[in-house]
């Protein structure tokens, strides 16, 4: 087998792509958006229009036809410049159209993906309830069997695109029996917007990607027909592990840029600011906070595109998955203190995008595993 | 109909430094980008084809095997095909050895109804090579477009020079340089990308491949000598106007007018 630590032309052109576009389309009006929390449809469908949205999906299916290593880069370079923005993508990918591509039947594929892929229309996951957050399992949300039909009752807290103007539906993760053994058999259900008893309604006032949608969902006597089954009955649990270990590439892929966003800022400030008669850049305890902040994001870059790389070759990738989420993750953290650090008082100012970087990071250690299930999932890997 | 479009590789100028001592560009690091006119130009050609349907785009360069990036980017833009004109024999051409270079090149994918060029590149800057390639070919060229009507037969072109507004229509064959002003370029898209890199390349073209007259091009075939190359001083001193309100507005007056910035009355 033989080593090569060069992307390859196509990732460089996916990457100088999304990169112009990013400048361009979203820089400008970050700032903004993220401040009213509002949610952008025509920012949105413009990224549909250039492709952002259904990266992996083949093209008879309505997607782009890319690999993961294009879909992470594509999620590095949008977080590079705003996290609310990268959240849509990245969940938009990883957790609302993945599941129906992965484990939909061909109907379901048919039926949501060309929308999906364009970017008119946005999906949903839904899996955290009030009570059951790392603890997944534990959720209450029930389906129950009415002939053909389903009646599904519970509420669903903090998922992401689940209310906005143009989200079709969300993909229900609901509790359909228990097994042999009486632990919870969990069905995933595509419930579309509009079903009646159901309600989806946007949770304001974050901290982080505030121009990203996050709603609570309520379902009430929701009746679906077994169309709206993802899959099989009773492959739930297995769905929403598979569509984590993906989504966590795609989180890591928004911590990498976020650090890359922020240590950018970091740097040309440095060079510019003059305190005691040179640029703060030249002192020496600056200029080592940037040489590790350069070298942390070397660093999860390559390990990053190694787990994506992984996932490409079909080989097993969940170990390295939740790694590079961690990783990235806790990077980013500590790359976004140092980057607003070196901004000094101006770091804290909205006009500062590090101020920004600096909120939008935090999401990153708790969504999709916390930092602590992680570190949980890799001992278990590793044999502890 | 076949669409060609001329696309030169040139160092991104917002991140170039100038040599203060040779005058010369400083090259090394400087990322390379499809020259922005050419971008324009290449929409041009774009937008035709998804009005007038039956059209293929094709792109054309002449430069060093990495011009082949640039090109690259021009199929994921959209373009059908690309040639790249690359051989050791082309360099150190000056403008009217490119535009023969060019025009061979041209001659060999003929049949070609529509030739559409950047109306000048970031660099060189001469906006010679467009008009010279349509001399080379003995076809009409229409510069500095700001709208362009393509049909199968002829060429109508809108074009702004300060006051005036030229509205000029050619048969075709034709060529066009395109300005800034023309449209606004579309972005890559992943589809673009994706089936670029599957199904589209660059193909080559060498001084063999395309008949060149060895005497016409590259150093040889290049009359121009370059005398010097010099940044020009660019004095930027203030002038501070001092007095009451009515010492300083006649100051002020007086210096625009020497400057010749007031209209004369
Ligand atoms: C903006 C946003 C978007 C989101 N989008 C989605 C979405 O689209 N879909 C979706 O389903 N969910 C989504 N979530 C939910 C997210 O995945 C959960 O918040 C996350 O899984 C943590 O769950 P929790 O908030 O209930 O925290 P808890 O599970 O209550 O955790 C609280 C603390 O306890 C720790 N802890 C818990 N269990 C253990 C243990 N066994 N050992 C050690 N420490 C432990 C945790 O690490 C954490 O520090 C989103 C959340 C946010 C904030
Ligand atoms: C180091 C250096 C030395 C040079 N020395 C000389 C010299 O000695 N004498 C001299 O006359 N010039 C010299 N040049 C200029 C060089 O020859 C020109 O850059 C080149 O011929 C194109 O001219 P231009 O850049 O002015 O293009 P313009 O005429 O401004 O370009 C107009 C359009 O023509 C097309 N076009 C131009 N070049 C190409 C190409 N290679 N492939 C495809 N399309 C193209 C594009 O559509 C472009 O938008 C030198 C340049 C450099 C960088």
């Amino acid at each position: 087998m033989s080593l090569s630590y060069q992307l390859d032309e196509k990732h460089e052109m996916v990457r100088a792509a999304v990169r112009e576009f990013a400048e361009c389309e979203i820089r400008p009006v970050a700032g903004a958006l993220e401040e009213k929390e509002a949610f952008s449809v025509s920012l949105t469908r413009q990224m549909g229009e250039i492709g952002l949205f259904g990266m992996i999906v083949p093209e008879h299916l309505g997607g782009q036809g890319l690999d993961y290593v294009s879909y992470i880069i594509a999620v590095e370079e949008i977080a590079r410049i705003d996290g609310s923005q990268a959240a849509t993508v990245a969940a938009g990918n990883s957790l609302g159209l993945s599941p129906i591509y992965y484990f939909g039947t061909l109907e379901q594929q048919q039926r949501y993906l060309p929308e999906l892929c364009r970017g008119d229309a946005l999906m949903g996951f839904g899996l955290t309830e009030a009570n059951a957050g790392s603890d997944a399992g534990a959720s209450k949300t029930r389906a129950v069997k009415d002939g053909d039909d389903w009646i599904l009752n519970g509420s669903k807290i903090f998922i992401t695109n689940a209310a906005t103007p143009i989200t079709r539906g969300t993909i229900i993760q609901a509790v359909t029996g228990s097994d042999s053994r009486g632990k919870p058999e969990h069905t995933c259900f595509v419930v579309e917007n509009g079903t009646p008893g159901y309600t989806a309604t946007p949770m304001k006032h974050k901290l982080m990607w505030r121009a990203s949608n996050t709603a609570e969902i309520s379902l009430s006597d929701v009746r679906v027909s077994r169309d709206a089954v993802l899959g099989q009955p009773g492959d739930g649990f297995k769905q929403m592990l598979s569509t984590l270990d993906r989504g966590r590439l795609s989180i890591a892929a928004m911590g990498l840029g976020c650090a890359q966003g922020a240590y950018e800022a970091a740097l040309k400030y440095a060079n510019e600011r003059v305190q005691f008669g040179r640029p703060i850049s030249k002192q020496q305890v600056i200029s080592f906070k940037l040489a590790d902040m350069a070298m942390k994001i070397e660093l999860a870059r390559n390990f990053l595109y190694r787990a994506c790389w992984l996932a490409d070759q079909h080989q097993p990738f969940g170990k390295e998955a939740a790694m590079a989420k961690l990783y990235c993750s806790e990077i980013a953290k500590e790359v976004a203190d140092e980057a607003v650090q070196i901004h000094g008082g101006y770091g804290l100012m909205k006009e500062y995008d590090v101020e920004r970087f600096y909120r939008d990071q935090r999401l990153l250690q708790i969504g999709e595993g916390t930092s602590e299930v992680l570190r949980m999932v890799i001992s278990r890997a590793i044999g502890c | 109909m076949h669409i060609v479009v001329t696309i030169k590789q040139v160092p991104d100028t917002n991140e170039v430094r100038i040599d203060k001592k040779t005058g010369t560009l400083i090259r090394e690091g400087v990322p390379a980008i499809m020259n922005p006119e050419d971008k324009h130009a290449l929409e041009a050609a774009l937008c035709i084809r998804e009005e007038l349907g039956d059209v293929k785009v094709t792109v054309l360069s002449m430069g060093p095997p990495q011009a082949g990036n640039t090109l690259m980017e021009a199929l994921c833009l959209g373009a059908d095909e690309a040639f790249l004109a690359c051989d050791k024999a082309f360099a150190g051409a000056d403008t009217l050895a490119t535009a023969y270079t060019l025009a061979m090149a041209l001659k060999k994918i003929a049949p070609v109804d529509l030739v559409l060029c950047g109306s000048q590149a970031i660099d060189g800057d001469t906006a010679q090579v467009g008009p010279q390639i349509a001399e080379c070919l003995g076809i009409p060229q229409i510069t500095y477009a700001e709208r362009i009507k393509a049909s199968e037969k002829s060429v109508e072109v809108e074009s702004g020079f300060g006051a005036v507004r030229r509205r000029v229509s050619a048969d075709l064959p034709a060529l066009v340089t395109v300005g800034k002003a023309i449209n606004r370029p579309r972005y890559k898209t992943m589809k673009g990308i994706a089936a670029a890199f599957r199904d589209k390349g660059v193909q080559l073209l060498t001084s063999q491949d395309i008949k060149v007259n060895p005497g016409r091009i590259g150093l040889t075939g290049s009359p121009t000598s370059v005398k010097k190359t010099f940044v020009p001083e660019l004095g930027r001193a203030g002038r501070i106007i001092d007095g009451g309100p009515e010492t300083l507005s006649l100051g002020i007056i007086h210096t625009l007018e020497a400057e010749n910035l007031l209209p004369k009355s």
